[in-house]
């Protein structure tokens, strides 16, 4: 029986690129249905009643949901090329880091984009010590995996590319070169790999699309 | 071996009618055993296998329904450990705390062979692959190790902020907090649906991230005016399931005790 691979993902969710990232490091094919959120398929919602949100990988017929929980699953399946380490206790770290990035650099990151001007500052200090802490993790290596991408890049390709792109539509920036010279190299090493650019969403569209989605937060939250 | 045995030895062997040229042969064998191999058998004595033994450390605080998930992970798989309570009432973390854990500073924290490891599911999962020959607590298929770690996820997410708030908050805020605490109980409950335990029929890393937050019950149903077992007959009924195991009860404290930690505690924050 022919494996069955389906992704169902949107364009510029860094959630469902991760995935698409994992399974093109490992060569694994996979049919990729875009899903419109404002308008979700009687697929996305039957496979993913919980949370109703992408990623979805189903593979023969069965789903597998939440990014973190995907990635695990792949490279449980497929071998080749592995994302996470072989030895325990650098498998916790991995998760431990994936973790911080998820819980607590992600919503602060979010804080930062929808903060008044007056929080605003407050929220970006906070931000830097977050990043920092993230950069020591790095400590003299290419990539966190070491030296090829592993899980903890994978997570981090939100901070890479999605983070630079909101950074510059609201002008606050949070990975300068000055601030984080070794984040920075990271993220140039990250993008000049092949299978990353592949992940990426195009530059200008994701721009609008920034633009468009803090305009449209503004007009709710402004006053009548 | 001395010349004194070596001569004993041979007498013996004299006795048993043994010829000389393989009496000769024995002997050179027993002096080469007792030259090499014999010192050997060291290293398989319990001396020097205790001095080989694991350090585990766990850092706790001992109401925290975090710290219950590694006490009883290691219970299962029968790890010895030494138990560090961490003053956290009076805000005392401990310099090993710190040091360990330096980026969140909380508990539960295990320091194997001086290594921390940090997030009480990155724990439970890292025993099951350290001390994987006994009582496998995760699945082995890929498929319902990815369930698995999606229903614990999910309890990470959702459980402990409403549950919180039935005990630890007033008025409308504890009320809403009451009913979403509810919503995801019975979303678990119909999880669970007619399987002993969430892993199926054994008692794995879902049933141990979720049991111990059971010795809150009373203090939330206390607090929050509510009933759980009215709600989620099933859930309790898998509960007390869980509760009957080894491992959970002697690692669970008593429930009157989580509830006087919780009067003491809304005490301090100025509920009461």
């Amino acid at each position: 029986m022919a494996e069955e691979l389906k992704l169902y993902g949107t364009w510029v969710s860094p959630f469902s690129r991760r995935v698409e990232l994992a399974l093109k490091l490992k060569g694994i094919p996979y049919e990729y249905i875009e899903e419109d959120l404002h308008n979700k398929s009687p697929d996305l919602i039957k496979y993913n009643p919980i949370h109703q949100k992408v990623p979805v990988l189903v593979h023969n017929g069965k789903p597998i949901v939440e990014s973190l929980v995907i990635l695990e699953y792949i490279d449980e399946t497929w071998k080749n090329n592995p994302i996470l380490p072989q030895d325990p206790y650098q498998r916790a770290l991995a998760r431990f880091w994936a973790k911080f990035i998820e819980e607590k650099i992600l919503p602060l990151a979010m804080k930062v984009t929808n903060s008044e001007e007056k929080e605003k500052e407050k929220v970006v200090v906070e931000m830097f010590q977050l990043m920092k802490v993230l950069e020591g993790e790095l400590n003299g290596k290419d990539f966190f995996g070491g030296e090829s991408i592993g899980y903890v890049d994978i997570v981090a390709t939100i901070i890479a590319v999605w983070f630079q792109v909101t950074q510059e539509v609201i002008g606050v920036k949070i990975v300068s070169e000055e601030k984080f010279p070794v984040l920075f190299k990271w993220i140039e090493k990250l993008k000049s790999i092949d299978v990353v650019k592949e992940c990426i969403p195009p530059r200008d569209k994701h721009i609008t699309y920034v633009k468009a989605r803090i305009e449209a937060a503004l007009l709710k939250s402004a006053p009548n | 071996m001395s010349g004194n045995d070596t001569t004993t030895l041979r007498w013996l062997l004299k006795k048993m009618r043994i010829r000389n040229d393989e009496q000769v042969n024995l002997i050179i064998f027993l002096q080469l055993y007792s030259l090499f191999l014999q010192p050997l058998t060291f290293f398989f004595s319990s001396e020097f296998l205790e001095t080989m033994e694991d350090e585990v450390i766990l850092l706790d605080f001992w109401p925290s329904m975090f710290g219950s998930r590694v006490r009883i992970a290691l219970a299962e798989k029968g790890v010895k450990y030494e138990y560090k309570e961490e003053d956290l009432v009076n805000n005392k973390k401990s310099d090993l705390l710190l040091q360990m854990n330096p980026v969140h500073k909380t508990i539960p924290v295990l320091v194997h062979n001086g290594k921390p490891i940090c997030e009480s599911s990155i724990i439970v999962q890292y025993i099951d692959e350290v001390w994987k020959d006994k009582a496998p607590l995760l699945p082995s298929d890929p498929y319902q190790r990815a369930q698995a770690k999606f229903w614990v996820d999910y309890i990470d997410k959702k459980v402990n902020s409403p549950g919180r708030k039935t005990w630890c908050t007033k008025g409308e805020e504890q009320e809403a907090g009451k009913k979403e605490f509810v919503e995801i109980m019975k979303t678990l409950e119909e999880q669970l649906g007619e399987k002993p335990y969430f892993g199926g029929e054994t008692f794995g890393f879902v049933d141990i991230c979720l049991i111990t937050y059971y010795c809150w019950f009373y203090s939330y149903e206390k607090f929050g005016k509510f009933s759980l077992e009215a709600e989620c007959p099933k859930l309790i009924e898998w509960a007390k399931r869980c509760a009957q195991k080894e491992s959970v009860f002697k690692t669970l404290p008593d429930e009157k005790k989580v509830f006087g930690f919780c009067i003491e505690m809304r005490k301090m924050f100025g509920l009461d």
